[in-house]
């Protein structure tokens, strides 16, 4: 599908909010297509995935590494989530240090993995207090044409899934050129759904200019049970507890929906 | 023992297994990914566009900006922390001068091209994968060009002089040297040459010939891609 040939933009978006359309023809529940993940795409990382949703791109690789534990969680290994937003991928970004939207969506994402407890982290300890696998997942953009917090979600979920522990060599250490057939220990499948409100409609997977014409967008990471992990409210406008509560429905489904795209 | 039979059983001259695709950026203005063996080069243009800081600008003719970026699980060993090393810096400025050369930088006076690369696999060669991916990339963008430029490694392993070489045979346990070459396509002219490593003056001079004979390669692959993505336009 060409959508270059006509400019849309903020006003256009709106003007078709009022009437409860958008300007793709989705339903404001429904999300873009094709929605792909394809894994291994990287054989230098532990994990990785390219995942696509509509045009936009992201690619999340997984490397781990043998540290010491912290001295707060002596028999825990641990998880840490990086977010990439490239020059690469937008003109709207910039080349230097993570700007706050790197650093939140990277939080985001974080809160939601670590908060259900996806990975547990105490299987991860190897020998108490002296060694214990680190987790650590970058997300890197590649076209962001929207809805990047959903797509790095289901990227850094499809990444995990993909990984597989290195082989050690004698003296302990990791040789990251062979891999196990080892898996992490994953235990749920929790992924985010940010619902962004749009001329006072709620709407999921929006494009780059529904994202700027929205006024107020609300993360929300479930697992399959419905048990929510993390959440988090941007944008400038205020929700009522009765939108909350509708965009909470909103995520809870189409997380659902989603999560069948897992392999 | 000299190294007779290389590691992964190609012939000296011959080139790993390539592929490229251009327009894997739609966000971008012109855009190409390139592929050889296990490394994996995606380039993105933006531009000619508004020069920032502005007094970089220059109001007689504009230039190239390169910014290249191995993801941070790209690497064969622990993962690479995130932020401009002095590798990459040096790396991006060189690709500068790598593709200016073919620019027609007076057809954009005070702007700039941005170039972005981004590398989610590595095996060796990266900088040439980077300057083969970002000249399609910059074809792509219809940015003036009088030629294309295409980037292959050459270097020797104890003594044998071989093209596009891999991680294991620059980490071969004797003297080995890797020799990043940039040629233009069609006249030949070397826009990129770096070297490390241990190497004779003859053995130079054979490796220098031997980028020039495989570079069709590269080009070959590069022009099909481009084509490919114009024949989809056209249809």
């Amino acid at each position: 599908m060409n959508t270059a040939m006509i400019t849309f933009n903020k006003n256009t978006v709106l003007a078709l909010a009022k009437d409860g359309k958008r300007f793709d023809g989705r339903k404001f529940n429904e999300f873009r297509g094709p929605i792909e993940i394809q894994s291994s795409i990287s054989k230098s990382a532990e994990g990785s995935v390219k995942v696509r949703i509509g045009e936009t791109v992201v690619i999340a690789g997984v490397k781990l590494s043998l540290e010491k534990p912290y001295p707060d969680t002596p028999d825990q290994g641990g998880l840490m989530i990086n977010a990439e937003l490239t020059p690469l991928s937008s003109s709207r970004y910039e080349s230097g240090p993570p700007g706050m939207h790197a650093i939140e969506l990277a939080r985001v994402t974080d809160r939601g993995i670590r908060e259900s407890h996806v990975i547990d982290t105490k299987k991860l300890c190897m020998a108490k207090n002296e060694k214990a696998w680190f987790v650590m997942v970058d997300i890197v953009s590649v076209n962001d044409a929207g809805n990047l917090f959903d797509a790095s979600g289901l990227a850094v979920m499809s990444a995990l899934r993909n990984t597989k522990f290195p082989a050690l060599n004698e003296d302990g250490n990791v040789d990251y050129k062979k891999h196990t057939d080892e898996s992490l220990p994953i235990a749920k499948d929790t992924l985010s759904i940010t619902v962004f409100r749009v001329g006072g409609n709620l709407l999921v997977d929006p494009t780059v200019e529904e994202e700027d014409a929205s006024d107020a967008r609300l993360t929300i990471s479930s697992d399959a049970t419905g048990v929510i992990a993390a959440m988090q409210k941007g944008g400038e406008g205020t929700f009522t507890i009765d939108e909350v509560m509708k965009a909470v429905d909103l995520g809870l489904e189409t997380a659902n929906f989603l999560r069948g795209k897992l392999q | 023992m000299a190294y007779t039979k290389r590691l992964d059983g190609r012939k000296v001259n011959e080139l790993r297994e390539m592929s490229a695709k251009v327009g894997v950026v739609p966000n971008a203005d012109g855009s190409a990914e390139f592929r050889t063996g296990k490394t994996w080069a995606i380039a993105a243009v933006y531009g000619p566009r508004e020069v920032l800081p502005r007094f970089m600008a220059n109001p007689k003719k504009g230039f190239v900006r390169c910014q290249y970026t191995m993801m941070p699980f790209s690497g064969t060993g622990e993962r690479i922390r995130p932020g401009r090393s002095r590798r990459a810096q040096e790396i991006g400025m060189v690709m500068d001068k790598a593709l200016e050369p073919v620019v027609d930088l007076t057809a954009f006076p005070n702007s700039v091209v941005d170039i972005f690369v981004e590398l989610p696999q590595t095996d060796a060669g990266t900088r040439c994968a980077a300057i083969t991916a970002a000249s399609m990339a910059l074809a792509d963008a219809g940015i003036p060009m009088r030629d294309m430029v295409c980037s292959v490694s050459v270097g020797t392993v104890d003594g044998t002089v071989v093209a596009d070489l891999t991680y294991d045979e620059e980490a071969y346990d004797a003297p080995v040297s890797d020799i990043p070459v940039a040629m233009t396509a069609r006249t030949k002219e070397i826009t990129l040459l770096q070297m490390d490593g241990h190497v004779k003056k003859e053995e130079l001079n054979k490796a220098l010939e031997l980028a020039k004979e495989v570079m069709g390669k590269v080009y070959e692959v590069q022009k099909k891609a481009l084509k490919a993505k114009f024949m989809e336009v056209s249809q």
